[in-house]
């Protein structure tokens, strides 16, 4: 770790407190960071911007010490150093706040903090200053409840305090915001503003580009490996930055053309299923009636039963009583997912990776896997493996998948290629019904833009369509009506131009019922009184 | 230090092929050196047990003969093992085919009229008896949910007592002295050479047809990409619809089948006649196969071939070089670590952490 040769001269202004220069990352042929330049300064919310594959989390990983890069180096105020691992990091004083929460749902919160601290802190000690960084922040912890049994902004809270024990000078946040409520990424942000006039550095990086302009004063954006740009966030427009991650302008998605049939497709009459596992959600008296061309939007934070629901609309879970699942007027509760297919659903799946698709498989078999049911894909038990590959074809020209080969395994195509390839194949059946779990998660904006008009489209050709996504613009956007998923229990759904962003994160956080759960009061309405401190 | 494993970002078609032949050579390297140890020129040794059972016609037909099983019985287990189902049993449903096919041949003997529906009823029986012995775990895990390893494993030493009694007592040949056998099949209850004067039968064919056969349903139809799907990602699978309990009844079905039909061509074919041991551990053997060959049925032909040819090897060293036949069991399991351990290093690449201090902290 002795600081080496100086590094490349900074292009004005003062020494960064980190900076990456001429950074290039390598895997084997594919070259995931191209020359990258990057400097983070004291003082500062710097957002790094790109689509997916853009190389925003090789980036990362190499800032942490995950990755070591092939060539280019990174600097500490000014020297060179070398980050062979998250400890040298850790030790420079870079701490992360992952997308997806490293947390041991059986521990409690502070022997979850106590694993990542040297040995000598712990108990009292611990608790102590897991007291005091709470007062300081406002963020509150109760150090002995066990982490299974909070909510994902409390989860976060874990990780930001963990990383904040260490007392970092510069703190990456990966996409912090995509298991919050409104409410509760408005606490983050105050938590981000805090530690900013505290003169630490922050590397935020997020799809949600509102929130980029709001908190962030630089922006570094990458597209392909390469960085193709750098602005003020501030004084860009959401659509100007969205068009600079994409390299074209963003189309806005087109209202759909015809209102449907209003005949009911898909109905829930009082489902109700007891959780799948020990920290499954039971669904509760769940009631939904979609019509033909119509969009209902599923709101809600992630792991309110949005997974028991898919199942059980999908069949993959099935339901006590036929009748409590209705499609097109026929009795499904009973049925299996194949049956529920030939009566003209389709589903898609929130997990791309294991779920909607088999990563080692090839495209074409990923296209039977779905379909071999309802497409004539099979003759006497063989497989038409070319009528597959033709299927598949069609769906990569349709929506325009791009991946390596004519038939690529699933797994080596890019997040937003594979979903458009998964909500593709579904689409392309020509469902009456389509249950889709979570449609853009972690996908760039301009495959989002295009599943989203597909999807629009499909209602506009009469078929009735259940979106649950976690994404309010994207619901805002897409749905006629709105309904919140809390807990297991869904609420009226609400016309989507009679509501608002508030009120439903009233509801995403439980407001106006008792929280079956026993948790905290539902809204957070202020720093400080999210959780009770106990 | 600390070793870390980081996946490949895309596996190298070349490396695939590479790899089991790299860890066959370093497996061969490392017994250079046991062989050394205990005193015999290693490449004396290497002549004796890889060139020389492939120089004469005898010991071609012998490793044939021993591959044959070896093949059938890790083919059907490819099906449980691609769908991480684990029947280590197929011993037990090997003895189990070979008991019932036998015990056709036994009723038969010395039967007057037609005797052209003798062999194949035995072949027929053989694996409808490793079916039936393979449903038992099977059954038990879809409607009991216990563990079909235990369960297939502990019928192993059933099927063999089973056998032990029946020809000690209902099956023994009253001519025979009171060894523990049965009598001789008839010739029309004999697989028939296929070539005069020598040892190669035809379950040597019946073999290869399996492993054809096998490779065609995995590969092209519905019900093999089911078992491939159900191994690559099990919720994936449930999302295809595929049911979990029918799948489970039918690969443990095809396992049982394989090693039963197995065991009665052993039967009918080299042995002649039943008896306490009918089997050198076919049935364990071809767990050590069905992952040599990476649980593809060409793979799995390769695989066998090899461990066949290493047994033969192995015993003209035990009589030529005074090599203990522990050397060749050895062999044999060093060959099966190397090629798994060259599997993982075709899908991960090794990064030495110096300085690193063990799985502690966020990753």
């Amino acid at each position: 770790m002795a600081p080496a040769s100086l590094a490349p001269g900074p292009p004005g202004g003062p020494t960064p407190l980190f900076g990456a220069y001429g950074i290039v990352k390598r895997f084997g042929a594919f070259t995931a960071n191209d020359g990258v330049d990057l400097e983070i300064r004291a003082g500062e919310i710097h957002a790094l911007l790109g689509e997916n594959g853009a190389g925003k989390s090789t980036l990362m990983k190499i800032l942490y010490g995950l990755l070591e890069p092939t060539e280019g180096v990174v600097t500490h105020r000014g020297d060179v150093v070398r980050l062979a691992n998250p400890e040298a990091a850790r030790a420079l004083g870079i701490g992360m706040v992952f997308q997806h929460f490293s947390l041991c749902d059986n521990l409690t919160v502070a022997e979850n903090i106590a694993l990542v601290m040297p040995a000598a802190l712990t108990g009292r000690a611990l608790a102590e200053r897991i007291a005091r960084l709470g007062e300081d922040y406002g963020l509150h912890l109760d150090p002995a409840r066990p982490v299974w049994s909070l909510s994902a902004g409390e989860r976060q809270r874990i990780e930001i305090v963990r990383c904040l024990l260490q007392d970092p000078k510069l703190v990456i946040l990966d996409e912090p915001t995509s298991v919050l409520t409104p409410g509760e990424a408005e606490v983050l942000f105050a938590v981000l503003e805090r530690l900013r006039d505290e003169g630490r550095a922050l590397l935020y990086i997020s799809h949600r580009l509102d929130e980029v302009r709001r908190l962030c004063t630089r922006a570094t954006i990458l597209r392909g490996g390469r960085v193709v740009g750098a602005c003020d966030p501030q004084a860009e427009s959401a659509r100007s930055l969205a068009a600079m991650m994409v390299g074209t302008q963003v189309g806005e998605v087109r209202p759909k053309t015809a209102r449907g049939t209003r005949a009911e497709r898909l109905v829930l009459d009082r489902l109700s299923l007891p959780a799948p596992g020990l920290h499954g959600t039971p669904l509760r008296d769940i009631a939904l009636r979609v019509a033909g061309g119509e969009i209902l939007g599923i709101a809600g934070i992630a792991g309110n039963g949005q997974a028991e629901l898919f199942d059980a609309l999908s069949g993959e879970s099935r339901a006590p009583a036929p009748g409590a699942v209705r499609l097109d007027g026929r009795a499904a509760g009973h049925l299996g997912i194949n049956a529920r297919r030939r009566l003209g659903a389709a589903f898609v799946p929130e997990e791309r990776n294991g779920h909607a698709a088999v990563p080692p498989m090839s495209l074409s078999e990923n296209a039977l896997l779905s379909r071999h049911a309802t497409a004539p894909l099979t003759r006497l038990g063989l497989l038409r493996l070319g009528a597959a590959r033709a299927l598949a074809r069609r769906v990569i020209d349709a929506f325009d998948v791009r991946g390596a080969g004519p038939d690529p395994a699933a797994g080596t195509l890019s997040g937003g290629n594979l979903q458009k390839f998964v909500v593709g194949r579904e689409i392309l059946a020509e469902p009456g019904i389509l249950v889709i779990n979570q449609p853009t998660w972690g996908v760039d904006a301009a495959a989002a833009a295009h599943i989203r008009q597909a999807v629009l489209d499909l209602a506009g050709r009469g078929s009735a369509v259940v979106v649950i996504s976690q994404d309010l613009d994207e619901l805002f956007e897409i749905a006629d009506s709105i309904a919140v998923l809390h807990a297991g229990a869904l609420s009226r759904p609400v016309p989507t131009g009679a509501t608002g962003r508030a009120a439903l994160g009233l509801l995403m956080g439980g407001a106006g019922e008792p929280d079956p759960r026993g948790g905290e009061p539902a809204v957070a309405p202020a720093i400080g009184t999210v959780a009770p401190v106990r | 230090m600390r070793l870390d494993l980081l996946p490949r970002a895309r596996r190298s078609r070349r490396l695939d092929l590479l790899a089991p032949a790299l860890a066959f050579l370093a497996a061969v390297l490392i017994g250079g050196i046991a062989v050394a140890a205990l005193g015999v020129p290693p490449g004396q040794a290497f002549l004796t047990y890889f060139v020389a059972p492939l120089s004469e016609v005898w010991s071609l037909q012998e490793v044939a003969l021993k591959a044959a099983p070896l093949a059938l019985i890790a083919t059907g287990l490819a099906f449980c093992y691609r769908a991480n189902l684990w029947n280590i049993g197929a011993e037990g449903q090997y003895v189990a085919g070979g008991l019932a096919g036998g015990w056709v041949a036994v009723a038969a003997h010395g039967s007057q009229g037609p005797t052209a529906w003798i062999l194949p009823a035995m072949l027929l029986a053989g694996t409808c008896a490793g079916i039936a012995y393979a449903m038992i775990p099977a059954l038990l895990r879809v409607r009991l949910g216990v563990s079909e390893i235990l369960t297939s494993l502990m019928l192993v030493y059933v099927a063999q007592l089973l056998l032990d009694y029946m020809v000690r007592g209902p099956l023994r040949d009253p001519q025979g002295y009171n060894f523990p056998q049965s009598v001789s099949f008839d010739d029309a209850a004999r697989l028939p050479l296929l070539m005069a004067g020598e040892s190669l039968h035809a379950g040597v064919l019946i073999g290869l047809v399996g492993i054809g056969l096998a490779a065609l349903v995995l590969t092209r139809t519905l019900f093999g990409f089911e078992v491939r799907t159900v191994g690559a990602s099990p919720r994936a699978a449930r999302f295809a619809g595929f049911s979990d309990a029918r799948l489970t009844l039918a690969v443990f079905a095809i396992s049982g089948g394989a090693a039963g039909l197995a065991g009665i061509c052993e039967v009918a074919g080299r042995i002649g006649q039943l008896q306490p041991e009918i089997s050198p551990g076919y049935g364990f053997t071809a767990i050590i196969v069905a992952f040599l060959g990476r649980l593809s049925p060409p793979g799995i032909l390769l695989a066998a071939l090899v461990i066949a040819l290493t047994t033969i090897g192995g015993e003209g060293a035990q009589i030529d070089l005074k090599l203990p036949l522990d050397l060749t069991r050895a062999f044999q399991g060093l060959l099966l670590g190397l090629v798994l351990g060259a599997d993982v290093l075709t899908r991960y690449h090794v990064r030495i952490v110096p300085g690193g201090a063990g799985a502690k902290g966020i990753p």
